[in-house]
């Protein structure tokens, strides 16, 4: 019964957008790490998400709709911000110290975007789970 | 006269199956909403209705085992959805408010055939009853 897989695809979604919510939160909360050398520093992470295209190849009736996967999780390359503040406990030979490339305004807008999309998710969950109960109760008290 | 309980149901089956199949198509473009390159899909309810109906009304009873059976499966192909805006760079083309109110339409739909086939069910238990109790 392709009920059933809106609650599959919804939870993909879901998963997804947790996953998303997590390096956002990630993100945000070592934005202001700052380290003595470009390898330690701390570098934004973004998820990657592509249409779950297995259950599209294995099963030609199943292609109409499929699911979110998370490809992986990849490190920004945006360059660092390095600042020369010879006085700051962490700055390294020459005076300088690095922090990472995490925009907080692009963070927050994800975040918003994340939670909404997590909330859309359990909205079509909700609404498969009234059709379904309306169909198990299909001809009763008539 | 016997009473032909697919008959008895008229096109409201089809119309069902065809409701959740759709619903599963939109909650599958609202679940990719934020999915790079993918393309928000749809099926044209008409036409696959038609399709159903044809085959609901054009059924052919074997009556040779060497008969091939004809089933004429519903049309349900996939189309891609004309973007209304222009594209914003990754390819997605879902239009999150347009998906939901789809969704939405599609659950009154569904929800309206599920009424049809209960109205459909009482008939069909009056007629079995005589109108007793």
């Amino acid at each position: 019964m392709s009920l059933f897989n809106i609650f599959d695809i919804s939870a993909t979604s879901m998963e997804a957008q947790s996953v998303r919510l997590n390096t956002t939160a990630s993100n945000l909360s070592n934005a202001n790490n700052v380290s003595s050398s470009i390898d330690q520093t701390y570098r934004a992470r973004h998820p990657v998400f592509s249409a779950e295209l297995d259950r599209a190849t294995a099963n030609m009736n199943d292609s109409a709709a499929v699911g979110v996967k998370v490809v992986g999780v990849v490190e920004s390359d945006k360059p660092l911000l390095i600042e020369y503040n010879p006085n700051h406990p962490m700055a390294d030979d020459k005076g300088y110290i690095y922090k990472p490339n995490v925009n907080v305004v692009e963070e927050m807008a994800n975040m918003i975007s994340a939670s909404r999309s997590y909330e859309t998710g359990i909205q079509i969950a909700d609404a498969a789970k009234k059709m379904m109960s309306r169909t198990l109760r299909l001809g009763q008290g008539t | 006269m016997a009473i032909s309980l697919d008959k008895a149901f008229g096109i409201h089956p089809d119309a069902l199956a065809l409701r959740m199949k759709r619903s599963e198509v939109l909650s599958s473009n609202i679940a990719n909403a934020d999915t790079p390159g993918y393309k928000a899909k749809d099926f044209d309810f008409q036409a696959a209705l038609s399709g159903a109906k044809k085959q609901y009304t054009s059924s052919m009873t074997r009556t040779h085992e060497k008969h091939m059976s004809v089933t004429s499966s519903i049309d349900s192909s996939l189309q891609f959805r004309t973007p209304s805006q222009p594209d914003t760079g990754d390819g997605n083309t879902v239009e999150l408010q347009q998906e939901r109110m789809e969704f939405l339409k599609n659950q009154l739909g569904y929800n309206a055939s599920i009424q049809f086939l209960t109205g459909r069910i009482k008939g069909i238990k009056n007629a079995l009853k005589g109108g007793q109790g």
